[in-house]
């Protein structure tokens, strides 16, 4: 399928999903709340069969936390940005997908420990880099006068 | 530095404690000598200077000429701890540890610039200690990032002639600066 | 203060837990790894990282383009060259700048050549692993040949920095061809000592025969990538599927294999030396003529937006996912390394073995681990 075809497919899937065609690839933006369904159904779809997540990162926003998926198909090729926000940053919560792909668990378990974003159903969501006593030092209004020299 | 003045010893002379008898000095000699010629390090590297520690074993800048024939795996059958690599806070305890566990007579080498003052890393990083000698009293510093292995050569040569001037009479107990790390 | 999300359970109550502490002679750095065993057989394996986390994404806010092409080198510091690569891509195609033949070629040569460096590294510090000495220096005394080449050209062994957004630093020395084939000649000569020593080993070959199975699904669900999901037949090669620089114009094999055990992950590594040096013999002796650097402005911004470039390093696949406002500094830098995911599936995979055989797995993944922690 070319771009606009996997777009309008995609669009049918979930049609309160936002899909967007950007310079690299095809960015769906979707409600916090409803992302675990449609990861699961671009994963089982087999039009789309999105196997390999590529990258899960984590943005600090002023109203939220944005987490952006990479997601590939081994079978066809293409590529595509899923991406969502959580509602607030205060309890920034979503649900894991460790269930579909496996690699999100050390993923998820890396943006919970910078940025402190809780993942539902997680096997194992412990600390990953840092002692249980840190900040969370990826946020924008991190400060720590002892450890960090600014120039 | 120089040939010659790696050669002279009369500074050494002079970094000596105020001399003893002849029979005390003869031991000292004895003592010293088989101290500094066979240094065995810790394996200890944690990142990218570790490489270039690695590559000074291999065949062509071999230090076990120099006495440093094996790595031994132990803290309580190593001589020299080489520091080579960034100290994160998550890893200062374990150093310390590390360093406690090491008998006495022991000497730690500073290898690379993170392990200096905390190198490219220094600023803006939430993480990393800024210097070994927060944690662990240094004997030597080896600048680079990484050094090549000839510095790395030259600073164990160092400490080699540092070990020299030693005495038994009164061994420098040596603290770590005095930080609140 | 945190609330514990969930009680993590290790072992059952008979289980003897192990720790094989940051300080090992055989992680390959600072990495602790809790072991549960019932006897000899290793139930569950948790790696335990940090130990080296140095904070380089939060560092790269606060940095400018060209500065953080330095901080790269030291992430995964055996594949230097590749992860410089990687940002100066990612800044060329925001910017849409074109690069000349010259930069493309000479870019491509240097990442072959970190490859092969990287891997003989691999072999020597593998062999020591399992208990042969004789591979440390063997393999060491040939990646002085390959060293010294770098250090005339760039002037720094390991940690080169020596590809930078819009080009490269300085030109290649006058010697850098000679050098090169001269190099590539005596390596292709001295191969077969490496195939005689270790893979054609009797004691090699039953330690590591049948160990450690990764199936290709588990492959593509983990995200494993790099020779140890070639190993299983996951077709992740970048410079095939999406070439970049000079890859387009050259012809080499990706090198797959079905079984995906630590045998076929070790030959990976060998085979992949031989296409690599089968790829600069066919760019070294064109290397076409034209400038080394193209002309950027000092200050350089990004435009507002989200920009992803992927390449292929010498462990797997490296990913750059840069969010700008338009600022010269990113607002975030995300580093998607490739060692911190092929991380992940050492727990899966070493279920059922012995401890002596998690030893070989580990070796055989090949991690790198400042890049696990970043």
């Amino acid at each position: 399928m070319d771009r606009t075809q996997l777009g309008e497919f995609i669009k049918s899937l979930k049609p309160d999903a936002t899909v967007i065609e950007g310079k690299q690839f095809i960015e769906v933006t979707v409600a916090d709340t409803e992302l675990h369904s449609l990861a699961k159904k671009l994963r089982e779809s087999e039009e789309t069969w999105f196997d390999f997540l590529v990258c899960l990162t984590g943005v600090d926003h002023s109203n939220g936390f944005e987490v952006v998926y990479h997601l590939r198909s081994t079978r066809y090729g293409h590529m595509i940005v899923l991406k969502t926000r959580t509602s607030g940053r205060e309890k920034p919560v979503l649900n894991s997908v460790c269930d579909i792909w496996a690699t999100a668990e050390f993923h998820e378990r890396e943006v919970y420990d910078l940025l402190g974003v809780k993942f539902n159903n997680h096997p194992d969501l412990r600390r990953l880099f840092l002692d249980s006593s840190w900040g969370f030092p990826l946020r924008k209004d991190y400060v720590d006068d002892v450890n960090i020299v600014t120039k | 530095m120089k040939y010659e003045e790696f050669k002279d010893n009369e500074s050494l002379e002079l970094l000596r404690e105020s001399g003893s008898n002849v029979l005390l000095t003869t031991i000292d000699d004895v003592i010293n000598w088989g101290r500094k010629s066979s240094l065995w390090p810790l394996t200890f590297a944690t990142s990218c200077c570790g490489i270039e520690m690695m590559q000074t074993g291999a065949p062509r800048h071999d230090f076990a000429r120099f006495g440093m024939e094996v790595y031994r795996a132990s803290p309580r059958q190593a001589d020299v701890i080489v520091v080579a690599g960034t100290i994160v806070n998550k890893m200062a305890p374990v150093l310390k540890r590390l360093y406690d566990q090491m008998s006495e007579p022991k000497y730690v080498v500073a290898m690379g610039a993170c392990a200096i003052s905390g190198g490219p890393f220094f600023l803006n990083s939430y993480s990393v200690v800024k210097g070994v000698e927060h944690i662990i009293p240094v004997d030597v510093y080896i600048p680079g990032c990484p050094p090549r292995p000839e510095a790395l050569l030259y600073g164990m040569l160092q400490l080699q002639r540092k070990i020299e001037t030693e005495n038994i009479k009164s061994r420098k107990i040596r603290v770590a600066k005095n930080n609140s790390k | 203060m945190e609330e514990i999300i969930k009680e993590v359970v290790v072992g059952e109550q008979e289980d003897y837990v192990i720790n094989m502490g940051p300080q090992h002679p055989s992680t390959h750095g600072v990495l602790r790894l809790v072991v549960s065993l019932r006897g000899e057989i290793v139930k569950n394996v948790q790696p335990h990282i940090g130990y080296i986390h140095r904070g380089i994404e939060k560092m790269c806010e606060s940095l400018t383009y060209p500065q953080i092409i330095h901080l790269t080198d030291r992430m995964d510091y055996l594949s230097a060259s590749i992860n410089n690569e990687a940002v100066c891509l990612a800044v060329e195609n925001a910017l849409e700048i074109d690069i000349p033949d010259r930069i493309k070629v000479i870019r491509t040569i240097m990442a072959e050549l970190t490859r092969i460096q990287s891997h003989q590294l691999f072999w020597a510090s593998y062999g020591m692993d399992l208990g042969g000495q004789t591979c440390y220096f063997y393999g060491l005394r040939d990646r002085e040949k390959v060293l010294d080449i770098f250090e005339e050209t760039t002037g720094g062994r390991m940690i080169v920095s020596y590809n930078c957004p819009g080009g490269l630093m300085y030109d290649i020395h006058p010697n850098f061809q000679k050098r090169v084939k001269e190099f590539i000649k005596y390596f292709r000569s001295v191969l077969w000592e490496y195939d005689a020593i270790l893979t054609g080993n009797v004691i090699f070959r039953e330690r590591t025969i049948g160990i450690g199975k990764l199936s290709l699904e588990d492959a593509i669900s983990y995200g494993v990538t790099g020779p140890s999901g070639r190993a299983s037949g996951f077709s992740c090669d970048i410079r095939k599927h999406e070439p970049y620089s000079a890859y387009d114009r050259v012809k080499f094999n990706e090198v797959l294999y079905k079984e995906g055990d630590t045998y076929h992950r070790y030959l990976a590594r060998v085979e992949e030396m031989r296409e690599s040096m089968n790829i600069i013999e066919q760019l070294i002796d064109n290397i076409p003529e034209g400038p080394y650097a193209v002309k950027m402005k000092p200050v350089i911004k990004l435009p507002e937006g989200e920009y992803f470039q992927k390449v292929e390093t010498v462990r797997g696949e490296l990913d750059v996912f840069i969010v700008s406002d338009g600022n010269k500094n990113p607002y975030r830098l995300k580093f998607r390394s490739p060692n911190f995911v092929n991380l992940g599936v050492l727990n899966h995979i070493s279920k059922d073995f012995k401890i002596a055989d998690l030893i070989a797995i580990a070796g055989s993944l090949d991690f790198v681990i400042p890049d696990i922690d970043r």
